[in-house]
């Protein structure tokens, strides 16, 4: 552990120069663990309240590397949000180079504004009019006095028209050189390349002219079963077919070939090697301008969920020496293929039954997962990118670069997993997360309080764990997880403990096809909510209004809290389930009574469908913060953190839409529905009008095709809708007039907001 | 369990408590052995009448029964506690009145409660005295002692400036009573009398028309301020259908005489229209919120609060159940004021009677207690004391175990009578709000001494062991027995007179305003000290205007005190 410790931040150190010298290897590493044990630098601490590191690291160990060095940039424009922009401020910050953040009109507030030492707005919140508006960047980055734009991933990271402008505006583009991007982007070039370079890619016949289906049939046989027949303009599926076996082959290929003429109007088809059991593994590379290129080691990414990855961990587990010395050797080749600068990834497809692999494509970027190189090799890939940038040499030979323990990253979405991973957007209205470690870091973007919003990538945060092993990491990582807690959207932390928590992920059993093939194991069956929930619930909902602490001159009407003189302080509560949980569903309700006959105590008596009851008597509780209740249930002292969400004041009240208590109770998080009261639900259905056409989630109006005094069919579409990349097309109930309009297109509108009503005809 | 008797305030306040905390002459120090076979047998006694009483209290809560309960429940309808606790904020104390009203008062009938549920809590952040029929006990009608509980509370609503809220849901006066609750002063007319008065001093009236509301009970929400009526559930009419037929021969159904429906859109004698039970109290609530000031302020306390160094608990094995076994009255203090400290006056003199000052929950008071049978010097004591609380604008607490006045020879040649009649002037025109706790016997003129009922304490309670008679059981069955020939006739008489003694009786018929467990005793002291404190605040609102709806002084003196 000291030595993994030691490696880790020794590596990490402030100093170009010191990082420049290399360390030679692991061994000398535990010297600087004398006397400072920060771990957080890179977890988020502040790189200048660092100590120095020990001396003689600088001297000692300086092999053949000849000084001097170019000097860091001074000043770096960061061309992205969320917790990316976060994370290459700090590095920025410990190596002192000034930031400039750039923002959207829905990031005025957000973090990465704040963190960074200058902030320019960019435009109106959509992507297209800010983050992906080239000009206003290169006007951003011009006005500023940046010398380099570090775009971050996704966004503008790999196009290369922006680093061609970058270029040709005399700024450095943080990235590898247009022509790289270009060949990279393109499939089929790059296959191309990778072939020449003998990086293996997935073996199949593919050829731009109609081939008769005998040709198809010898190539068949010549690249064996089971093999994959895809339409070559194909997509979601169609015009695909797997054949097991040459018998099955012409039939297969008819169908697929009538299919994609009926889908494409184009029957050609290409056939590829199918694999059955694919993992997903990709090496981190990095080159310098020198022509030289390192692998910092693979990373396995199979678990993803909607073709995105959720989980990833460095090194992948399972692969031999060779077969692991190999796949760096063939990503150092690819990238060398095409002479490449900076930070990329090479991914490849692995086949778990042969423990062959196939370039698929290569990154061009700084990725999401990064973290988990660095935990591995105790590096900052930042650093790494800006001093390569700076046309500096690779801080690392490859025998330099360590390789200890093991890591993970978990990504926390906004999405919800029991809605097949749709994404959500709303208010972090609670946010708390563990606290970051030697073997914890948290990547953070978005503090409480902020917007998950409609019009971006839809990621919170990332969990990144270290431990010796996979088992230690991971474990580290689930009870991290249980740590995290998040209430205003949906988030996908309940599932991630799930998956760090699963069998067959513990026993390495990975492919891609992880989360469908353990669906069950990983969404268990709804069970009643915990007696020990509803308590605290019921508990939280009674003393929230209680004042944390009396004032002084308290009255004895707020003192005397609960108490009855000859009447007995009853309450009752109901609460239903997440309907979620029950495919949106109403579940039956879970009942709770609280009885205070002693000054001070209550007695909770809980009623969960088809259960007995529960009761915990002489209950004493009392809350430690505005959302932090602590009650002693059945001699066990509990803390439970409770939240209340409440649908925004202007949307009528229903079953579902209606005040949710998010409580996070032992490791797990349990959404409770209060069900409104009944004349709330009768308000709610007199204002409702016949024909009224509702937003069925928060979402952005894209069309609004109907006027107002318009006749419309039933079925008719009325207004189309976007919510997080997803469009939603609403269409009349009724035969009738459009008597309101109460949406325009732009317009961002609320779950629940009546958007058209339509009188219906009779 | 050092700091427990500080709990409840905030940090900073407790450290500095704690450290301004030492030993005080004016700390009561406390000689109770809890493990003596004295203290164990007394405080059994008194454990088995509070169970008596819990038992009592626990019938009553059921009101007309579990049937009753359910007939409500089936019609969507709140039964009438749940009504009260869903008007009430929900962290808030309720302050029940007189629970156990008509406890064994009707001859074969159970009237739990008299069919009426009032007290004092908190709604929207304001006091309010809530009076809900309860519909479950013969469908809410006004038996005598329904009246005598209703113009009660509408008497402490006036007294200390109380918003009413009425939950209504009543078919009116108890028709084979109807000469016990109709005719007289204090009969029905004059609860309507009380709300023009108390809206007359800007006291708001509210009402929610929850059920039936007909004949003279139509008049509460008539002569309300604000009127919220259920939906299909709450009627208003002088007369219903059937008597409407017998009287004009229209035919008519209950919601077009008298339905909310109409009384909202038509007649205008109602303001609000609710769905259900539950929406006419938030509605309820909401129109308390918007009284503004009109609603009073919540009078702080003088001081922070403080609890009593001692177990409340302890006050069982002090007092028990036999009054005429005396109690230490200092023992029972120290559990009762902040701190257990209390500024004795005159403390070596007219030992019988201990007076002081002292804080309730933080509320300056001045107590009167006795602690045996009040001699002249006792008297004198008393009578200087209660000046120099009127003088100072302090609330009195009267607690209470007191056989009477001395007599015999001795005393009378001393000028018992006169000085007597000077503690009962004292407290009969003292200025300032009383507050009267029986904590043992209130016998002969010490009742009036100690500010029994007739001299209008803002508040009165019994312990459960309390006894009122107008003079003890044993002397009076002796006299009596004196005039009377028939022995047979004495134990009887004695036996009644032991039975009228008790609280239970006394609490059934009114004479208080309700049984108090003596472990609540230093809490209900501390809400009644707060709610007298809202009057001076009021006057100051008001322009300093002379409100004063009370009985307790009028700044006319003391009249002549008898030398």
């Amino acid at each position: 552990m000291l030595r993994k410790r030691a490696a880790r931040f020794a590596q990490r150190r402030v100093y170009p120069e010191v990082a420049a010298a290399g360390v030679g290897g692991v061994r000398l590493m535990h010297l600087s663990t004398r006397g400072t044990s920060r771990s957080t630098a890179l977890l988020g601490g502040d790189a200048h309240s660092w100590s120095l590191p020990v001396r003689g690291y600088a001297t000692g160990t300086i092999p053949d590397r000849p000084p001097p060095r170019k000097p860091l940039f001074t000043k770096l424009l960061i061309a992205n949000r969320g917790e990316i922009a976060c994370r290459i401020i700090r590095t920025c910050r410990k190596l002192g180079i000034s930031t400039i953040a750039v923002y959207s009109d829905a990031d005025a507030d957000a973090l990465h504004v704040r963190l960074a030492d200058e902030a320019f707005r960019l435009g109106p919140a959509p992507s297209a009019e800010s983050y992906l508006s080239l000009e206003r960047i290169v006007e951003v980055a011009k006005r500023a006095g940046a010398q380099a734009v570090h775009p971050g991933y996704g966004f503008l990271s790999e196009n290369a028209r922006f680093a061609e402008r970058l270029a040709a505006e005399g700024l450095v583009f943080i990235g590898p050189g247009v022509e790289a991007i270009k060949s990279m982007g393109s499939k089929s070039e790059s296959k191309d390349i990778m072939l020449a370079a003998g990086v293996p890619c997935v073996p199949g016949y593919h050829s731009s002219e109609p081939v008769p289906i005998s040709e198809l049939e010898r190539q068949a046989t010549k690249l064996g079963y089971p093999l994959l027949i895809k339409a070559v303009l194909g997509g979601g599926g169609k015009g695909m077919r797997i054949v097991r076996s040459v018998e099955d082959f012409l039939p297969a290929l008819e169908s697929a070939q009538r299919e994609a003429r009926k889908a494409f109007g184009d029957e050609r088809v290409l056939i590829e090697r199918w694999i059955e059991r694919p993992r997903h593994v990709e090496v981190q590379v990095f080159g310098d301008s020198s022509g030289n290129v390192v692998s910092l080691w693979e990373r396995d990414c199979s678990v993803q969920r909607r073709h995105q990855k959720i989980i990833e961990e460095a090194p992948a587990p399972g692969l031999s020496d060779e077969v692991r010395k190999d796949l760096s050797d063939k990503a150092v080749a690819a990238a060398k293929a095409v002479n490449y600068l900076g930070a990329g990834t090479v991914e490849f497809i692995f086949d778990c039954d042969t423990d062959e692999f196939y370039f698929m494509e290569m990154n061009t970027r700084l990725q999401v997962e990064h973290p988990v190189t660095e935990m591995i090799t105790g590096q900052d890939l930042v650093q790494w990118q800006l001093e390569v940038a700076s046309g500096n040499p690779l801080p690392l030979r490859q025998d330099e670069i360590p390789r200890i323990g093991h890591a993970f990253e978990a990504r926390i979405y906004a999405e919800n997993p029991l809605n097949d991973f749709l994404p959500d957007v709303g208010p972090l209205l609670y946010k708390s997360t563990p606290q970051p470690s030697e073997s914890l870091r948290l990547e953070e973007g978005f503090p409480q309080g902020s917007n998950i919003e409609v019009y971006y990538d839809p990621l919170i945060s990332k969990v990144v764990a270290h431990g010796r092993d996979r088992t230690e990491a991971l474990r580290i990582l689930r009870k991290s997880l249980e740590g995290y807690h998040i209430a205003g959207v949906s988030t996908n932390v309940e599932f991630l403990k799930a998956l760090a928590g699963n069998k067959a992920f513990l026993d390495q059993e990975l492919d891609t096809g992880f989360i469908a093939k353990h669906r069950d194991e990983l969404f268990p069956p709804i069970s009643a909510p915990a007696p020990a929930v509803l308590a605290q619930a019921v508990l939280f909902l009674l003393l929230r209004e209680q004042p944390l602490h009396l004032p002084a001159t308290a009255t004895p009407w707020q003192s005397l809290a609960f108490r009855r003189f000859s009447d007995i302080y009853t309450k009752h509560f109901k609460f239903h389930p997440d309907p979620l949980l029950n495919h949106g569903n109403p579940s039956p309700a879970s009942e709770v009574t609280v009885v205070s006959s002693k000054p001070g105590l209550f007695d909770v008596e809980v009623r969960n469908p088809g259960a007995d009851p529960v009761c915990f008597k002489d209950v004493k509780a009392h809350m430690i913060s505005s959302t932090v209740i602590s009650s002693t249930l059945d001699a066990q002292r509990v803390q439970t953190a409770v939240v209340q969400q409440s649908p925004p004041p202007t949307v009528l009240p229903s079953s579902t839409v209606t005040d949710r208590l998010h409580i996070f109770h032992q490791g797990s998080k349990t959404t409770l529905l209060i069900p409104p009261p009944n004349y709330l639900l009768q308000i709610a259905a007199e204002a409702l009008t016949s024909g009224g056409i509702r937003a069925p989630m928060p979402s952005l109006v894209v069309d609004v095709r109907v006027k107002e005094g318009e006749d419309v069919n039933k079925g008719q579409p009325v207004v189309v809708l976007e919510s997080m990349k997803t469009e939603i097309v609403l269409r009349a109930e009724v035969d009738g007039k459009v008597s309101m309009v109460g949406c325009k297109k732009g317009d961002m509108v609320e779950e629940g907001k009546e958007l058209i009503t339509v009188v219906a005809t009779d | 369990m050092l700091y427990w008797h500080l709990k409840g305030q905030s940090l900073p306040g407790r450290l500095h408590r704690l450290a301004s905390r030492a030993y005080h002459p004016s700390v009561i120090p406390s000689k109770v052995v809890p493990l003596s076979e004295e203290f164990m047998s007394k405080s059994a006694a008194m454990d088995a009448l509070v169970t008596e009483l819990d038992h009592i209290t626990s019938q009553v809560r059921l009101g007309g029964g579990k049937k009753a309960m359910e007939r409500m429940r089936a019609k969507g309808k709140l039964l009438p506690r749940e009504r009260i606790a869903t008007l009430l904020d929900r962290n808030t104390p309720f302050m029940e009145l007189s629970s156990i009203a008509a406890h064994e008062v009707y001859p074969g009938e159970s009237i739990p409660g008299a069919g009426i549920i009032t007290g004092i809590g908190s709604v929207s952040g304001k006091e309010c005295m809530i009076i809900c029929n309860d519909s479950t006990v013969k469908g809410g009608s006004y038996y005598p002692l329904t009246i005598k509980k209703h113009l009660r509370a509408q008497e402490i609503a006036r007294e200390n400036l109380l918003p009413c809220v009425y939950l209504v849901e009543s078919g009116g006066a108890a028709l084979p009573y109807q000469a016990e609750v109709f005719p007289d002063v204090n009969h029905f007319g004059r609860g309507f009398y009380n709300m023009a008065q108390m809206s007359a001093l800007g006291i708001p009236q509210i009402s929610v028309v929850h059920g039936i509301s007909v004949a003279g009970g139509a008049y509460t929400p008539a002569m309300s301020d604000y009127v919220i009526i259920v939906r299909n559930q709450g009627h208003i009419f002088l007369a219903g259908p059937p008597l409407v037929k017998a009287a004009t021969g229209e035919v008519v159904d209950e919601e077009f005489l008298g339905g909310g429906e109409m009384h909202a859109s038509v007649s205008g004698v109602v303001d609000a229209l609710a769905r259900d039970d539950e929406d006419g109290i938030t509605l309820a609530r909401t129109a308390v919120g918007d009284l503004g000031s009109a609603a009073g302020l919540t009078a702080e306390p003088d001081q922070a609060p403080e609890a009593p160094l001692y177990s409340v608990e302890e006050l069982h094995g002090i007092v028990g159940d036999d009054v005429r076994q005396a109690i230490d009255m200092k023992e029972v203090i120290a559990r009762i004021v902040d701190g257990s400290r209390f500024r004795e006056f005159k403390a070596e003199y007219g030992t019988t009677l201990l007076t002081g000052f002292a804080h309730i929950h933080g509320y300056h008071c001045g107590i009167v207690a006795n602690n045996g049978v009040l001699f002249s010097p006792s008297a004198l004591k008393a009578t200087h004391f209660i000046q120099l609380c009127s003088q100072r604008k302090i609330p009195l607490v009267f607690l209470v175990n007191v056989t009477g006045y001395m007599v015999g020879s001795k005393a009378e040649r001393g000028g018992i009578a006169k000085d007597g009649a000077k503690m009962v002037r004292a407290v009969s025109c003292a200025d300032v709000p009383k507050l009267t706790m029986v904590i043992g016997g209130s016998f002969g003129a010490g009742n009036y001494g100690m500010c029994g009922r007739a001299y209008s304490p803002r508040f009165l309670w019994m312990w459960p062991n309390a006894k009122i008679l107008v003079m003890g059981s044993g002397q009076l069955s002796q006299v009596m027995a004196g005039i009377s020939k028939d022995p047979s006739q004495h134990s009887e008489l004695q036996s009644r007179i032991e039975a009228q003694s008790t609280a239970l009786y006394a609490s059934a018929r009114l004479w208080d305003d309700g049984i108090i467990k003596p472990t609540d005793s230093r809490d209900v002291l501390g809400l009644g000290l707060s709610l007298a404190k809202r009057e001076s605040m009021i006057g100051r609102l008001s322009g300093g205007s002379r409100l004063r709806p009370s009985w307790d002084g009028h700044d006319a003196g003391f009249g002549v005190f008898r030398m």
